[in-house]
């Protein structure tokens, strides 16, 4: 029986011929990934093995993203922890404020994964990196920790379901859209445990950005990891950005999937998440009028340069409506320099935004941007449970950036092709 | 192994923002991270929960964010057991290497209720609602998990081994 994309690679890092779903095997691992929350906790659990040294100080990141710089005495204690141990064990990769950028839009960037590798990371959207064609998924910070020692994890071989990409974008059209249309369509669960391999000739019409947005929330499907086969624009990506060898896997032509699904650009709309589920999707011509508080702009999710250069484009010359907080958050120092050469950073500001420095921040109710009871905020992030960005009655609608800046020009959820 | 309690019932998608919501995750001591276990969707838990007690959850449970604070500060508020049709992956497992007893029975995370006493025996898999005098079959925890269980924790085991 023929193997998926994942499978291939899982078998490759564990040393065997093939592999099936549902088979336990213990895997390589080219890269071990933690946060500043999820770091101290792997930290406390590594003081606890009797082996302390790490399998390899190259193949290690630690990025202080979450609550940096940092919003209180405590989560400066626990970036403080991290940091010394990162000194006394000279991990190679580690990221305090300066260099660091939100980990998913940082690591590729640096070029410190790439095709037909194998990577945990203690960070739920770990996942993003299939878009590079490497195997990753998020695991706690005991995993991380064992990981960090051993240089291998133990998983269960995934099934997989096909998502056939085809058609060419329609206007204003994303990853996001796409991503967010197809966890509509499945639901939060509907790829528990499971790989999410896209394919076919409608790939080539995504960008890397659109690829990263769309690996990054296979996880909001429930999804073990989301993986993309490796083309001319992948290999352009890695060469620009790593020294590092890669392996490009295809899926076997006799590969089975447990379902299979069409998804035809061509016939997308811009799409939107209501509270308080990823899975809550409306298209644009239904979101009725609902009026926002505060736009952010940034994430793991979208706060890479293209991203930037589409909100951008929607609000130059115009300025947020009254009212709305505007709030843009490039997701590395690299895409805030080239913010600033773009031009870009200027347009926000003078249309009344906040620029900030690379954090996760909002995101998850951390600093940069909390909201108070009953306020709304159009958000290019990848979650809205209650409470997520701030007060349990706050709500969050899940948006591209450019609905997210049609948003802030109008002051209620709109389409990019209503601001005129 | 057994664990006996009174059961404290959720929905679907009971995600990990909700177990602990981020403005907590500046700490990662279980004593503090479980003051607040639960709040975003059931602030009273905390004042409601004894030691032993079950939690019993429909579909999805644990989805979302990778935090492992989630369920360490189920396991430090008392609970002995999460039950649920089912779990989100890295929730999964999280709570195993950490210690946290979890079984998949979907019958009984869907007729369980709120206040029922129930019984698990982890060696067989046999759920018990006392309360109704109903029985499930969940899956029996293999000895390398009532390992890890018994040990508190993955690094705890993998240290025993060596």
């Amino acid at each position: 029986m023929g193997m998926t994309m994942t499978q291939k690679i899982l078998a490759k890092h564990a040393g065997l011929e093939s592999v099936t779903a549902g088979q336990l095997i213990e895997a390589d691992l080219d890269l071990v990934l933690g946060n500043d929350v999820t770091s101290p906790v792997a930290i406390k659990e590594l003081s606890k093995f009797k082996k302390k040294e790490v399998f390899d100080k190259d193949k290690i990141a630690l990025v202080m993203d979450h609550f940096t710089p940092n919003k209180d005495i405590k989560s400066a204690e626990h970036c403080k922890c991290v940091r010394q141990y990162a000194g006394e064990n000279s991990i190679t990769n580690f990221f305090d404020v300066g260099a660091m950028g939100i980990e998913h839009a940082l690591l590729p960037e640096k070029g410190l994964i790439v095709a037909g590798e194998t990577c945990i990371g203690a960070d739920s959207h770990t996942c993003t990196y299939g878009a590079l064609g490497a195997f990753s998924t998020g695991v706690g910070s005991t995993d991380m920790a064992a990981g960090m020692v051993t240089g291998k994890a133990w998983f269960k071989v995934p099934s997989a379901i096909k998502f056939n990409i085809v058609g060419e974008k329609a206007p204003y059209i994303s990853g996001k859209d796409v991503i967010l249309h197809i966890i509509g369509m499945i639901g939060v669960d509907g790829a528990l445990y499971r790989s999410m391999e896209f394919v076919g000739e409608g790939i080539k019409n995504l960008t890397m950005d659109d690829r990263f947005t769309i690996a990054n929330m296979a996880i909001e499907a429930g999804a073990k990891n989301g993986i993309f086969p490796v083309d001319e624009l992948t290999e352009e990506y890695m060469k620009e950005h790593s020294t590092k060898a890669y392996t490009k896997y295809e899926a076997d032509a006799d590969a089975e999937y447990d379902e299979e699904y069409t998804i035809d650009l061509s016939q997308l709309k811009p799409t939107v998440s209501f509270p308080h589920l990823p899975e809550n999707t409306k298209t644009i011509d239904e979101v009725g009028d609902i009026k926002i508080d505060q736009v952010v702009i940034g994430s793991c999710t979208n706060g890479r340069i293209s991203d930037m250069r589409i909100a951008a484009e929607i609000m130059k010359g115009r300025h947020a409506a009254d009212g709305v907080r505007v709030i843009v958050i490039p997701g590395t120092q690299n895409v805030y320099l080239q913010m600033l050469e773009e031009g870009l950073t200027k347009i926000f500001i003078e249309a009344g935004a906040v620029v900030s420095t690379p954090t996760c921040g909002p995101c998850l109710g951390g600093h940069m941007g909390v909201m108070a009871a009953g306020e709304r905020t159009v958000s290019t992030t990848n979650r809205n449970f209650v409470g997520r960005m701030g007060h349990v009655d706050s709500e969050v609608y899940l948006a591209s950036p450019a609905v997210a800046a049609a948003s802030a020009i109008t002051g209620k959820i709109s389409s990019p092709a209503d601001i005129k | 192994m057994k664990a006996k309690g009174t059961v404290h019932k959720y929905g679907d998608n009971v995600d990990t923002d909700v177990i602990i919501p981020a403005r907590y995750l500046n700490s990662s001591d279980p004593i503090e991270l479980a003051k607040n276990c639960m709040e975003d969707i059931d602030p009273e838990f905390v004042k409601r929960v004894k030691d032993g007690d079950i939690m019993v959850a429909n579909k999805n449970f644990g989805c979302g964010s990778s935090r492992e604070h989630a369920p360490i500060a189920i396991k430090a508020s008392g609970i002995s057991c999460v039950i649920a049709e089912t779990f989100a992956r890295i929730f999964y497992r999280n709570a195993i290497n950490i210690g946290l007893p979890i079984i998949e029975c979907p019958e009984a995370a869907r007729e369980i209720e709120a206040g029922d006493e129930v019984e698990i025996d982890f060696d067989s898999g046999k759920i018990t609602d006392v309360t109704k005098g109903t029985s499930y079959q969940g899956q029996a925890f293999p000895p390398f998990m009532q390992e890890i269980i018994k040990s508190e924790g993955l690094i705890n085991y993998i240290n025993s081994k060596n």
